[in-house]
């Protein structure tokens, strides 16, 4: 009982931040229908300049960022850093999308995606120089303070055990949740989130109609950006030793919020939502009550699966496709 | 022309040596030119054949960047300051020692390049590398091929002196580490461990074997493993495999990990309240990990080459020449690269002779060396035979426990 509510509670952590990059993928691929490999590599980006400003603001709380044990800063402090990486990853996002695929917005859509594989290897390789992030792993000094909010003691299988939820997990649960019934407001009950549907349907249509149609594309961009730079923010929170820029943590994690949004249904909102929260309920549950060696195995399995069954994703409608 | 091809005779020695390759490769079989390549540059740069010069050559490939940067790092320091010290007293049979040191950026292919380049282009008479035990096999097939001999400083899987006759360690292997830490578990008055969980990383060879070897020599020793549970490089969540750890109730967990990895699974041990000691192995051996893991890491104990607070006089003045010269004290790596350039110094000296025979021959037969990592004599598998040191985090410094000498 008490392992079973521990799990679940890792599986919200953890499927909070699938979400959230999933929302990337599964938007860019809405409007543009290609697949942004660069999007994980703004998910690093947003926990690296998290933690680089982190670095630079401690001192000037009073701080030591080199001690792992210093108590955290302020609230404030973690709040106007996730503000400051959103923004700087949005216009990131709003670079990359202007310079590298608004050129090829009339090339096939091949040409775009190796585009995309391209600026996720410089984004990588440039992440690694020393000048930049450097090769080595960090530690990234804690912006919440590890305190445990509830401690419940529940009957288990050979005695009581405790579930431990910590104000971080409440943290990025809660953050993702926020974020995430914004997204919801602004895509379902805006002019801009009309529009977005709108040029989602039918790009040209919706250019003739008097859309604004590459501002429209900029704002997605910048939109799922700034949702991985959140995302990245709350990743190195919760597991504050930072691996370098090209490690294949980053790639994995990616690829398995890629994984979350084909199987919610790719191109649908709440679909990678609820993309997120299965695959990380079958990793969890199934490294638990399984075994931990097939971890990785269970999630692909299951995007087969469901790939047998549903193409289209969860959530995920068919189109046909006019001839 | 469309344009310039550049060709071998265009290229002088001391242009870059992608030049001459790059040529040949585009006007003739890069297996004709390339060896010839060699050879001239050989002539021009290398070394001298070894025993014809004035002094001999040492060859070194590390990683000096990328991932495991700080291991590199570390043994070259190591090695320079044996390298000088035996210089200072006059050299190996009247000539000086000179250390060439090529980077493999922690990836294997490039290791087998560099040694290649050691052992063809510069002649050097032995060669040195490395840590992870994937780049040493990368390597030693090029070198006892060539009958070069490598030894590794501290590539602790047994196949790396499998590759040959060539190949030796000056470091104990992971059926012994392994061995020292489940009698560590098993006896060690603050655990006297029953029941041990292992939780390890399933895509290194390093941490598989250590996993088999502490599983079957726990079992041995009286004990039970209660739990198995495995990650892969990469995995940053370790909250389900703990859980189920937890439940298992074990008296020690055992993670053979390298230090990163160790450092975010004890934060997530912390997390989850399990106050179950942790006891790894030498990849835990890092100034980061206290960085990384803070007090999450305090009291758990890892296995080690050599300790910073060994009283052995030989030890602490290595410690305080190395600071010297370093600015930084030596961690195991540092340790075993100035004791494995030592003992190749040492064995090319009583061989006389800078053939790859005669300095194998007497590598073979160092018995009794006083190493900084202890005493190290060679057994018959290449392998040293030398006690393990068992080291407790406390305040964050890598404490000394105890001994754990060879069955």
């Amino acid at each position: 009982m008490a392992d079973f509510a521990q799990t679940l509670m890792t599986t919200l952590a953890v499927g909070s931040l699938y979400a959230l990059i999933a929302l990337g993928y599964t938007m860019v691929y809405g409007i543009l229908k290609f697949i942004n490999f660069a999007h994980s590599d703004i998910v690093v980006l947003g926990a690296w300049i998290s933690f680089t400003l982190t670095r630079w603001l401690f001192p000037a709380v009073g701080l030591d960022a080199h001690n792992p044990d210093s108590p955290a800063p302020p609230l404030w402090l973690g709040a106007s850093i996730l503000i400051a990486a959103v923004v700087a990853c949005s216009l990131i996002g709003f670079v990359i999308e202007r310079f590298a695929y608004r050129p090829l917005r009339k090339a096939p859509r091949l040409n775009v995606l190796i585009t995309a594989i391209g600026v996720s290897l410089l984004l990588q390789n440039l992440g690694q120089l020393s000048f930049m992030f450097g090769p080595s792993p960090q530690k990234m000094p804690a912006l919440l303070s590890n305190v445990e909010l509830w401690r419940l003691s529940l009957p288990s299988s050979g005695g009581a055990r405790n579930v431990v939820i910590g104000l971080v997990d409440v943290m990025i649960v809660g953050t993702s949740a926020v974020l995430m019934i914004a997204l919801e407001f602004l895509v379902f009950r805006t002019k801009i989130g009309t529009a977005m549907r709108a040029v989602s349907y039918d790009l040209e249509a919706s250019a003739l109609m008097g859309i604004p149609v590459d501002r429209i594309i900029s704002y997605t961009f910048m939109l799922g950006s700034a949702l991985a730079a959140a995302a990245g923010f709350l990743y190195a929170l919760k597991y504050p030793g930072l691996n370098q820029p090209a490690h294949t943590t980053w790639v994995l994690l990616g690829l398995k919020a890629f994984v979350a949004a084909v199987i919610g249904g790719i191109g649908n909102v709440r679909g990678a939502v609820l993309g997120g929260f299965v695959i990380a309920a079958v990793e969890q549950f199934g490294a638990y009550y399984l075994s931990s060696s097939y971890r990785d195995v269970y999630v692909f399995a299951l995007l087969i699966a469901i790939l047998l069954v549903r193409p289209s994703g969860l959530l995920g409608s068919t189109v046909r496709e006019k001839v | 022309m469309p344009r310039h091809v550049p060709s071998a005779s265009f290229c002088v020695p001391d242009q870059p040596d992608w030049c001459s390759q790059v040529g040949a490769a585009r006007m003739f079989s890069f297996g004709v030119f390339f060896p010839m390549g060699c050879l001239f540059a050989s002539l021009l740069i290398g070394c001298g054949g070894g025993s014809s010069g004035d002094e001999i050559c040492l060859g070194h490939y590390a990683s000096l960047t990328g991932a495991q940067a700080t291991f590199g790092r570390s043994t070259d320091n190591g090695i320079l300051l044996a390298i000088e010290e035996i210089n200072a007293a006059g050299g190996v049979n009247g000539k000086k020692v000179r250390l060439i040191t090529y980077d493999d950026k922690g990836d294997a292919r490039e290791a087998g390049t560099a040694a290649t380049r050691l052992v063809t282009r510069d002649g050097v008479v032995a060669v040195l590398g490395e840590v992870a035990t994937s780049l040493s096999l990368a390597a030693a097939p090029v070198c006892q091929e060539n009958g070069i001999p490598m030894v590794s400083p501290s590539s602790t899987n047994t196949k790396v002196t499998q590759v040959g006759d060539k190949i030796f360690r000056v470091c104990f292997i992971d059926p012994f580490q392994a061995y020292a830490c489940a009698k560590f578990a098993r006896e060690h008055e603050a655990l006297k461990a029953n029941k041990a969980a292992i939780l390890y990383d399933q895509a290194s060879g390093y941490s598989v074997g250590l996993r088999e070897e502490f599983a079957k020599s726990f079992a041995k020793l009286g004990g039970t493993i209660v739990s198995e549970q495995a990650y892969t490089e990469g995995d940053q969540d370790f909250s389900a495999q703990l859980t189920a750890i937890r439940a298992s109730e074990p008296d020690v967990i055992f993670i053979p990990g390298y230090y990163t990895d160790v450092g975010n699974i004890a934060i997530q041990t912390q997390k989850l309240g399990i106050a179950t000691p942790l006891l790894g192995a030498d990849g835990w051996d890092s100034s980061k990990l206290a960085g990384i893991a803070g007090k999450a890491i305090e009291g758990a104990y890892y296995s080690n080459h050599y300790s910073q607070q060994d009283p052995d006089p030989a030890v602490q003045s290595f410690i305080s020449k190395y600071k010297a010269k370093h600015g930084e004290t030596p961690d195991a790596l540092a340790a075993l690269g100035y004791d494995a350039a030592r003992i190749v110094c040492l064995a090319i000296g009583q061989a006389g002779s800078t053939k790859g025979d005669d300095i194998a021959a007497k590598l073979a037969s160092t018995k009794g060396f006083p190493g900084v990592t202890g005493k190290i004599s060679i057994d018959a598998d290449r392998n040293a035979v030398k006690p393990a040191m068992m080291i407790q985090m406390k305040d964050g410094i890598p404490t000394y426990v105890t001994t754990i000498q060879p069955e």
